[in-house]
């Protein structure tokens, strides 16, 4: 990402998940879109209230499982029937019962990968630097204890003083400014 | 929660009627703390050195034995003909077993929405790793030729020789691998937050540096949250067909071939429910001794050995009716040769092993475990989990050597006994997992910090007024 200049946005702490739940509820309610909330753990209820209900990694998922299926399906056959064909015991080469075993494995193989690898490419994970660690109280609170909701620069009812006097209403622990 | 709660106990919550598994006042720093501290430390507590020398030491002994393997072959061992699966197939199957209570423990308890898992599944799954670690070793070594096992991969190989993909022995290398690669990556997955909480905690630079790598960066955005969450969720939803495969697989390697003992339909449940109960075991002999050594009966409480205990003696007996039909299949088929695997296999020179087997798996658990005073008192637990452990070593055993050493022609009749070889091999697994185990415990958080988060009061979102109320 190319470097950038200014603010990121405001990020306002709160104590309990409630409170971040209703800020975010009203923040959305008034209009605001580009913001996000940090939790120390799953708050679907967060995620429902900033508007993000469906995610991508069932999709993703179920795309995966198809194609080890068939590719490991079509790799026996092929394997089986024109490249190496034995006589096993005079089975026919097509003996696709015994082919389901490890067409099965590999499903679920690609499946799983395709779920977590997708489930991190949608994330922009790995990201190892983020304008949010560079907030003084975000590290020791994000993962641990404390609830943020931060409101981002870009958006365009983003002004600096409007948004956090906006934030302050909300009665946060505090209200910070992070920088780019 | 499970029903058949004590109703008046102090850890009910009055309002929701939920038992709560974690012990009273931990708040989400306090439990961070508690486990960030055992790995954070500076300070490698002196028990810690001593257990990991002497995995470390048996570990030596695996290479030393491995390493005379590979000069010799497998001729060091005592597999000869008839019995040409000794140990390898044996501890194989053993370690498989075991790393099976892992996967069930943290993908199918997932999906059953039973919360108490929480505490132990992060180290259930650890165990699961290395098991199999243990485990993919022994068909690598039983090959004779090691160094050829990439022969049994579909790849293009310039003398174009493909694999054979009607043998159960070649289901087995994609049920492996494929449980390898995924218990790994769900472990993985599901350590991702708890990294960056570690990167967030940690003092020295090295530490914050490891960490944060581990970590990639994870910041706990609502949206991240949420694909993290439906990506564990169907993790655990491909976790759980895929570990009822794996071991079903491998019961089909003695399942598929013709011979009395081992053709039979019960073996794909049987060997599954074996896995379970064995798993559960090891379950309890890692921790019962890590909750009172790392302080972490609050977390990993009475309720968590009480509730394995439970799933012990269902799975026990699933297991005691494989037993059971195995020795009625024997006189209701009618076959001879069934019949008379089984009478030899009862009362035969190895007949010891089959009633070392029925005492541990059977007379001795299966009698104790319906006790609740006896589920909950932990020395005990900890002897029925050794006792299961060697229980269902000794199945396995029975399994392999009862069926081959005496089949159709007497005239080829024989005898099986383990070499010291075949015993340092099995010693140094045990140091292996040992050791593997140890590094985790000092390195890695083995209670997910996020998970538990999930489930102490501060987590309840309470209505507006209620808050403002109490404030």
């Amino acid at each position: 990402m190319a470097a950038r200049e200014g603010i990121y946005g405001l990020l306002a702490e709160f104590d309990t998940p409630g409170e971040l739940i209703r800020a975010a509820q009203q923040a959305r309610k008034d209009g605001w879109r580009r913001m996000d909330c940090y939790t120390p753990y799953p708050v679907e209820e967060a995620a429902e209230a900033i508007g993000f209900h469906r995610n991508k990694v069932p999709l993703i998922t179920l795309v995966g499982g198809l194609m080890g299926l068939t590719a490991m399906f079509l790799l026996q056959v092929w394997i089986s029937v024109l490249a190496y064909p034995l006589n096993i015991g005079g089975r026919p080469l097509f003996s696709w019962p015994a082919f389901i075993v490890p067409a099965y494995e590999w499903t679920i193989l690609f499946a799983g990968l395709s779920a977590a690898f997708g489930m991190l490419a949608l994330n922009g994970l790995p990201a190892l630097y983020h304008p949010l660690f560079n907030a003084p109280n975000f590290r020791d609170g994000a993962t641990t204890d404390k609830f943020f909701l931060c409101l981002e620069a870009l958006d365009p009812k983003f002004d600096l003083v409007e948004a956090k006097k906006y934030l302050e209403s909300f009665q946060p622990v505090s209200v910070v400014e992070v920088e780019y | 929660m499970a029903s058949g709660e004590v109703k008046d106990s102090p850890r009910r919550d009055p309002a929701t009627g939920e038992y709560s598994v974690i012990a009273p006042g931990q708040t989400f720093r306090s439990v961070t703390e508690k486990i960030t501290r055992i790995v954070l430390t500076p300070t490698t507590p002196l028990g810690w050195l001593a257990i990991f020398g002497v995995g470390g030491a048996l570990a030596t002994m695996l290479l030393v034995a491995l390493t005379w393997l590979f000069l010799e072959g497998t001729g060091i061992w005592g597999i000869t003909q008839p019995v040409a699966w000794g140990f390898a197939i044996i501890n194989f199957v053993w370690w498989i077993g075991i790393g099976h209570a892992g996967t069930l423990i943290s993908a199918i308890l997932l999906l059953f929405k039973q919360s108490w898992r929480n505490s132990i599944n992060r180290f259930a799954e650890a165990m699961t790793i290395f098991a199999v670690v243990c485990a993919g070793m022994f068909p690598l070594i039983h090959v004779g030729r090691p160094w050829l096992a990439y022969w049994m991969l579909p790849l293009p190989l310039t003398m174009t020789v493909w694999p054979q993909f009607r043998s159960p022995l070649m289901w087995d290398v994609f049920a492996v691998s494929t449980y390898a690669t995924i218990s790994i990556v769900f472990w993985y997955i599901g350590m991702v937050p708890d990294f960056g909480t570690m990167r967030d905690r940690a003092e020295s630079k090295f530490a914050k540096y490891a960490y944060g790598l581990c970590s990639l960066g994870w910041r706990g955005s609502v949206r991240h949250w949420a694909r993290y969450e439906t990506a564990s969720l169907l993790l655990a939803g491909l976790a759980t067909p895929l570990v009822l495969s794996v071991h079903t697989v491998i019961s089909f390697d003695f399942a598929v071939a013709v011979l009395p003992g081992w053709h039979t339909t019960i073996f794909p449940p049987y060997f599954v429910a074996g896995a379970i109960y064995s798993g559960f075991a090891m379950v309890l002999t890692l921790a019962i001794p890590l909750r009172k050594f790392y302080h972490l009966e609050d977390l990993v409480t009475e309720r968590h050995i009480d509730n394995m205990g439970k799933v012990m003696l269902a799975t026990g007996f699933i297991v005691a009716y494989g037993y059971a039909m195995e020795v009625f299949m024997a006189w209701y088929s009618g076959s001879h040769w069934e019949a008379f695997m089984m009478w030899n296999r009862m009362f035969g020179p190895m007949g010891w092993s089959y009633w070392v087997l029925v005492t541990c798996n059977l007379a001795i658990p299966l009698t104790t475990l319906w006790s609740r005073k006896l589920r909950t008192s932990i020395p005990f637990m900890f002897f029925i989990s050794i006792v299961v452990n060697t229980g269902m070593w000794f199945e396995r055993f029975v399994i392999v050597v009862t069926s081959l050493y005496r089949d159709f022609l007497p005239s080829a009749w024989g005898t099986y006994r383990a070499t010291r070889w075949d015993y340092m091999t099995y010693v140094g697994t045990l140091g292996l997992f040992t050791a593997l185990f140890l590094l985790f415990v000092r390195f890695l958080p083995m209670i997910p910090m996020s998970e538990i988060r999930t489930m102490l009061p501060g987590a309840r979102i309470t209505p507006k007024k209620a808050e403002e109320a109490s404030d």
